[in-house]
């Protein structure tokens, strides 16, 4: 937390941010503030008619790709019977706009670690409001862990506040590569999950792009036998 | 630091020699495989620095120098499993942590052949010019420090070639380093024309260049934070400009990146007051070029008071006697820069302009269509363009007037009004024009420029390089 008198920079730009303290501010409970108002005006949240699936806002989708409450994407999925009905519903925050991809980028590729705490609000509210009995998140291979020092979206969840259970492991290529030809093209699974667990999940993940990585952690929680399966990222692409 | 003791029946890998030397990485920007960086280390030829270190209890950035407690922050590294500082000053070049090392070439050192004749250029330098080669050739040969205080229009970069020339005759291997990818750009086509045989690597964000060994480098400042002790000449130009102005970080890069023996020259047309004073005590070696190549003397601003010009842009009117001179430049179709303090005021303004003329355009910083509107004056498409200070240097344009609006304001520093008023009588056609000072009142900076400006002209005059 910061000190009173300790200059509070945005975490993006570095810019000092001035710190209007008023009566409000010394009997609430702090909130913390990590971008100056210039940033945070370039953050979109994603507000509107969205696809009731993916979460994608339809203000931005040409109407020809759209049916109904769902975008032709997720009904696409939602015609194979392998993915059917495995993600009850993908929340996304911020549209993927250019600004929130430079964001990811230094966050992820560059490992800024601290940009968790950008989102950490969003999602712990997003929590309060889903309820789930488990929070897990998408799994790094040992080599990815490794490279980048920590897991983008373990560390969501931990700057969140919230507690995270490890359901999901990575299978490894070699033991994918043993698999037919066929069983790999309509079984493209690369999660598995060891333990059985039933109630509501919520996998957490930094951005929901063609959601194949979402549907495949999804479908190989269903198998284990939970119930419903929400998902959370802070971008949807 | 651990140096391990060497062993003579160890042989080095030359291409990892030839990657390693002068720099300093992280482990996973060295596209080698681990266990043969691992054998080199063992056997003393890589050396491997701390990335964080903590100097007089500040924790430290080694790289970049970084020692501000709110550019440093926190994860669990998964590497080691500890919770790892690391540090956000630098970390657009990969992360630098508390368990990082940064991993450099120890010996032997890769020696560059000396070029007997690398020089291939006819051109003439000016008196002024020529008196400034020579102290910086004597600078190279002697490794020691110079800064070279030319006013704008001089020709510095030729004034650099006969010391370049020296540096490589001897064996020496050579960095410019500029804040702008724009000069790394526009300089390196230069340099490779008047340095045929020798192989420049020129450096900016995402060049292809980045793991050339050259005698002689072109970079961003930025870009030095890769380099460790590198360079036995080193010029860093434009020491003053953005964004390194009073940052202590260039400093420590270019410590880093140049040899112990090794000699620095700096290049401005505005040294800081700071570098002035020291220039004036005798403190610190530095020689002029006070008159540019053409012989004609620097143009003296006029300081003209507008009132409070503020409250009249709110108003949406300009002030008349601004208003009289961007009048007249229309009518005598002498194109024009409007240089005022911010976009938003810049902004206010624009449309009232517009209605003088509607081809009248304004440029900024983050502007996407900055590039067109540049190449738009140069081609005389725009009458008059109004900017922020992002064109206050490194832009010429070939006969234009200048107008400051608001020279008062704290941007307009002693610095950035000569280099604006150093965008006048650039070329030898037109070696003069109009430099205007709009104010509600005179500020130390305005005066101090005027001062400096005049200043060189009088030194000039006395050298006899002005006709």
């Amino acid at each position: 937390m910061l000190g009173l008198f300790e200059q509070n920079r945005c975490l993006i730009c570095y810019e000092v941010m001035d710190s209007s303290i008023g009566w409000r501010d010394l009997f609430l409970p702090e909130k913390e503030t990590h971008l100056c108002q210039n940033c945070q005006a370039k953050l979109q949240p994603i507000k509107g008619e969205t696809c009731e699936i993916c979460g994608r806002p339809f203000n931005l989708l040409d109407p020809q790709f759209r049916s109904g409450n769902q975008c032709n994407d997720c009904i696409r999925w939602e015609i194979d019977p392998t993915y059917k009905g495995v993600l009850t519903q993908n929340h996304s925050l911020y549209i993927y706009n250019d600004f929130l991809k430079e964001v990811i980028a230094k966050y992820k590729y560059r490992g800024d670690y601290i940009l968790a705490k950008l989102f950490a609000e969003d999602i712990k509210n997003k929590i309060k409001e889903l309820k789930p009995d488990a929070i897990v998140p998408i799994p790094l291979s040992e080599q990815r862990l490794l490279e980048r020092g920590f897991n983008q979206s373990e560390a969501l969840i931990t700057e969140a506040g919230y507690k995270q259970t490890h359901l999901l492991t990575r299978i490894h290529s070699e033991k994918q590569s043993k698999k037919s030809r066929t069983e790999r093209i309509h079984l493209p699974q690369v999660f598995q999950t060891t333990q059985s667990i039933s109630g509501k999940i919520l996998i957490i993940d930094d951005i929901y792009t063609t959601g194949s990585t979402l549907r495949h952690a999804a479908q190989a929680l269903k198998l284990a036998g939970t119930i419903s399966i929400h998902s959370l990222t802070i971008a949807r692409g | 630091m651990q140096v391990p003791s060497k062993d003579s029946t160890f042989k080095f890998n030359p291409h990892l020699q030839t990657f390693l030397t002068g720099k300093q990485l992280l482990l996973e920007d060295i596209p080698f495989p681990k266990e043969e960086i691992q054998q080199h280390f063992e056997n003393g030829f890589i050396q491997n620095r701390p990335g964080l270190i903590e100097v007089k209890k500040r924790l430290t950035c080694n790289r970049c120098g970084n020692q501000n407690p709110g550019l440093f922050a926190v994860f669990p590294c998964s590497r080691c499993g500890e919770p790892n500082h690391y540090c956000r000053k630098c970390i657009m070049m990969g992360r630098v942590s508390s368990c990082t090392s940064l991993v450099s070439w120890s010996a032997p050192p890769l020696e560059i052949t000396p070029s007997p004749q690398p020089l291939k250029w006819d051109g003439e330098l000016s008196e002024g010019q020529k008196h400034a080669s020579e102290r910086v050739v004597q600078a190279v040969t002697s490794n020691y420090d110079l800064l070279l205080w030319a006013v704008c229009g001089a020709g510095k970069t030729e004034a650099l070639f006969a010391g370049i020339e020296k540096a490589l005759q001897l064996g020496k291997r050579v960095c410019l380093a500029t804040p702008r990818t724009d000069v790394v750009l526009e300089l390196t086509p230069r340099l490779r024309k008047v340095f045929p045989e020798i192989s420049v690597a020129s450096l900016y964000g995402g060049s292809e260049d980045r793991h050339v060994f050259a005698p002689l480098t072109i970079a961003t400042t930025h870009q030095l934070l890769r380099f460790y002790k590198a360079f036995d000449m080193m010029i860093v130009d434009e020491v003053d400009a953005f964004p390194y102005t009073a940052d202590e970080s260039l400093q420590y890069a270019v410590q880093q990146a140049r040899k112990e023996e090794s000699s620095l020259i700096f290049l401005t047309a505005t040294p800081s007051e700071k570098w002035q004073r020291e220039c004036k005590l005798g403190k610190r070696n530095f020689v002029t070029i006070p008159a540019r190549f053409h012989r004609h003397p620097l143009p003296i601003p006029k300081f003209v008071w507008c009132g409070n010009w503020k409250r009249k842009l709110q108003k949406g009117a300009i002030p008349s006697n601004i208003l009289q001179w961007t009048k007249e430049r229309l009518q005598q179709q002498k194109q024009a820069l409007i240089f005022l303090p911010n976009i938003r005021l810049m902004e206010k303004v624009l449309p009232i302009f517009r209605s003088l003329d509607p081809r009248i355009v304004a440029v900024h910083a983050e502007d996407p269509l900055r590039k067109e509107k540049v190449q738009a004056m140069r081609n005389k498409e725009t009458p008059i363009l109004l900017t922020t200070t992002i064109l206050e240097r490194g832009v010429t344009f070939l006969n234009i007037d200048v107008a400051v609006v608001g020279a008062e304001e704290g941007i307009f520093t002693e610095s950035a009004l000569v280099q604006i008023a150093g965008r006048v009588g650039r070329s030898s056609q037109y070696p003069s024009g109009n430099i205007t000072f709009f104010h509600y009142g005179k500020t130390e900076a305005m005066v101090k420029a005027r001062k400096q400006i005049q200043q060189m002209n009088h030194e000039a005059k006395k050298k006899g390089l002005l006709d």
